[in-house]
């Protein structure tokens, strides 16, 4: 009869919570330096002052860059820290608790464009844009989904037709984020319509300033504009502003997922601890108090999640919870924000000073965009589960 | 930081899997529990894996495959008292008299956890009725009166209650984790309109939810089981230590219930039958939610805590 302590070779290292030196040095070093220039922000512009928010957004970008936190998780040869992900983590963890500016509207672009452009892009784009995202000096917007292309992103129909050195677009392109302030969109565009759906796509960098760019702000729940439609009519691209080859762009479009270590929604859930900990005191019906622990448990174990998930990520095992943060976050906070709502009972009908009442209406988006829960439940069960696909 | 598990504890997972694969099949689990079962898992360590140098992440790793193996019996309480002895473990709610005690007939000793503290007791020389009918097939129940003037003592009490309840939130996960594995196995080869049941999103979606359920819970339950490993940690985040506890013995014992629930529906009529596996689980999972606390109870310590 084998007892354990034979069916394993050693009793040494386990699973362990203790963070290494190397990232509690990185976490105090990240201290100090918010510490210095939180102080110095402009007050925060008001929701709808768009050139405002994008000088803000930008400016703190900037911070970033100059401090050396700009493009943590860029390979360091194109200006990025090549920051371990523990230390992507540290550094969410920090600058939240911190209450430092999200990412805002440099979102796209240091996030998927810039890791895009490393990956796939020539010489010449990664010049052209990867220092200028780095150092805030240039906004990027995405023109993905289309009015009847949305969860079927692969069947979008803008029309991208070869004229000389030139593309010529047009179509329709919606729910483009911070579309109306930015330079430059990463466009996906339909380069071959005979080819299978997707087989026929293009990723191309699109100058916002063209002739034929129509932009129309879309009023959101909120009440906000950070979403455009964006109309393309006989819009004149140069063919050296494609990125990968001609009918490869949803190829390109999938390569940014490597740099996807499930640390996407690490703001979010330290966010949420914190909200938890700012309704408690408000709360006085048992129940309510009863469903606020269980909401907590529910963040709590999703960074208890993101902490695997890192783990396995930096020993080269990703498991299947990277596939399930989005989903199980985004039902989880969409629980919390009627919970708030409950509590707050009539002091919820104004948003104004309201916190918890916006982001009731701000994550109603969460569970839609991105993959909605729909579709991120059959990406897990066909993909972790193996489940035949749906008959289509 | 790691919450992988080590190549260590891969190791360690696929020792005690196969040894329950191959010694406790189907039928030796629905023969329940009984002295010869206990004598087996002593001898290969299961019991004594603290004394033996095993972390408590460790222990976690070899509850949650007790769990996916449904393995009937007083283990937990076998494993903390840690002394050979089989060991029951029942809280008594203020001012009780009576208290349900399972597998009473098999124990050696009862561990009474009475608020703060805690006794314990000969369990040769209690008795009772015991259920004709109780919930789980595998977990007999007998209604006891316990001794007047019985007197709880001791600081361990609270330590037992941490400890039981993640054992229990491993057990309860590796449950969630089998009776996963088993409705997309039978989603895959039960046909209806032609083609098997798995391929429809209201099915799939089920079992993308139960999967999900198992994975966070795998996360909390390890955590948890690290902070054991580690209550040094405590002075960092809000409660620490026992935050993790609560929100694995919630997270955990959700997913077993409501992957046990799901896993009915998902089974059709079969899951309503006696002969398929499923009830076994779903039932135990509801007994484990009495264990150490239920989610009522944790999410309310957690309010406490933040």
């Amino acid at each position: 009869m084998r007892r354990p302590a034979r069916v394993v070779g050693s009793l040494a290292a386990a699973m362990d919570l203790r963070p290494s030196d190397a990232d509690e040095a990185f976490r105090s070093r990240l201290r100090e330096w918010l510490a210095v220039e939180l102080p110095k922000l402009a007050p925060m512009p008001h929701r709808e002052a768009w050139p405002e928010r994008r000088r803000f957004d930008t400016d703190w970008q900037k911070r970033l860059f100059d401090g050396g936190y700009a493009g943590l998780h860029w390979p360091k040869e194109y200006g990025g820290q090549g920051a371990s992900p523990t230390e992507q983590l540290v550094f969410f963890e920090e600058t939240t608790r911190a209450r430092a500016p999200y990412v805002g509207v440099n979102f796209v672009g240091t996030l998927h464009a810039g890791p895009t452009l490393i990956e796939e892009g020539s010489d010449d784009q990664k010049r052209a844009h990867l220092p200028q995202i780095l150092r805030g000096d240039e906004v990027w917007c995405q023109g993905f989904s289309e009015p009847n292309a949305g969860s079927d992103l692969a069947s979008l129909r803008t029309r991208a037709e070869r004229d000389g050195d030139d593309y010529v677009l047009n179509g329709q392109k919606i729910w483009c984020s911070f579309g109306h302030i930015a330079d430059v969109g990463e466009f996906l565009v339909r380069t071959d319509p005979d080819a299978p759906k997707h087989r026929g796509i293009s990723w191309l960098i699109l100058p916002m300033n063209l002739p034929g760019i129509e932009i129309r702000p879309i009023k959101t729940v909120l009440g906000s504009r950070e979403f455009c439609e964006v109309f393309l009519t006989d819009v004149r691209v140069p063919v050296a502003n494609r990125v990968g080859a001609e009918n490869d762009g949803w190829r390109v479009t999938n390569v940014t997922l490597k740099y996807e270590r499930g640390t996407a929604f690490v703001s979010e859930l330290i966010d949420s601890l914190r909200l938890c900990a700012d309704v408690a005191p408000l709360v006085r019906d048992v129940a309510h108090r009863r469903e606020l622990g269980r909401c907590y448990a529910d963040f709590d174990a999703l960074w208890s999640l993101t902490k695997r998930n890192v783990s396995q990520a930096e020993r080269g095992t990703p498991g299947p919870g990277a596939m399930m943060i989005k989903l199980a976050y985004t039902e989880a906070r969409q629980r919390f924000g009627e919970l708030c709502l409950r509590v707050l009972d009539r002091d919820a009908l104004h948003i104004d000073g309201n916190e918890l009442v916006e982001e009731r209406l701000r994550t109603l988006a969460l569970t839609i965009a991105a993959g909605a829960s729909q579709i991120q439940r059959n990406i897990i069960s066909e993909r972790v589960l193996g489940l035949p696909r749906e008959p289509r | 930081m790691n919450l992988d598990l080590t190549d260590d504890q891969i190791a360690l997972r696929d020792g005690i899997r196969s040894l329950l694969a191959g010694r406790f099949g189907a039928d030796r689990i629905r023969a329940g529990f009984d002295r010869a079962l206990f004598a087996e898992l002593a001898e290969a360590g299961v019991f004594s894996l603290i004394a033996d140098g095993f972390t408590w992440s460790d222990a976690v790793i070899v509850f949650e495959q007790l769990g996916e193996a449904c393995v009937p019996g007083p283990l937990v309480g076998s494993f903390l008292v840690g002394d050979g002895r089989i060991t029951g473990v029942v809280e008594r709610a203020a001012g009780e008299s009576h208290v349900t005690v399972e597998h009473l007939d098999m124990l050696d000793a009862l561990v009474v956890i009475d608020g703060p503290g805690m006794a314990t007791l000969d369990a040769t020389t209690i008795s009772g009725p015991t259920s004709d009918w109780p919930l789980d097939p595998l977990t007999p129940v007998t209604r006891v009166a316990l001794p007047a003037g019985l007197e709880a003592s001791g600081a361990d009490a609270a330590e037992w209650m941490r400890r039981g309840a993640v054992l229990t939130a491993a057990f309860a996960l590796g449950m969630a984790q089998r009776l996963t594995e088993s409705s997309v196995a039978y989603a895959k080869e039960r046909n209806q309109f032609d083609r098997p049941i798995g391929s429809f999103q209201a099915i799939k979606h089920v079992l993308a939810d139960m999967a999900v359920r198992v994975e966070i819970g795998r996360a909390a339950v390890y955590a948890a089981g690290a902070y054991l490993d580690a209550p040094e940690l405590e002075s960092g985040e809000p409660g620490g230590l026992a935050r993790a506890v609560s929100v694995a013995k919630v997270m955990a014992g959700e997913a077993a219930v409501r992957n046990g629930k799901d896993a009915v529906q998902v089974h059709g009529g079969m899951g309503f039958t006696w002969e398929v596996d499923v009830h076994l689980y779903l039932k135990r999972a509801w007994v484990l939610e009495t264990h150490f606390g239920g989610v009522d109870a944790h999410c309310d310590a957690l309010v406490a805590l933040i």
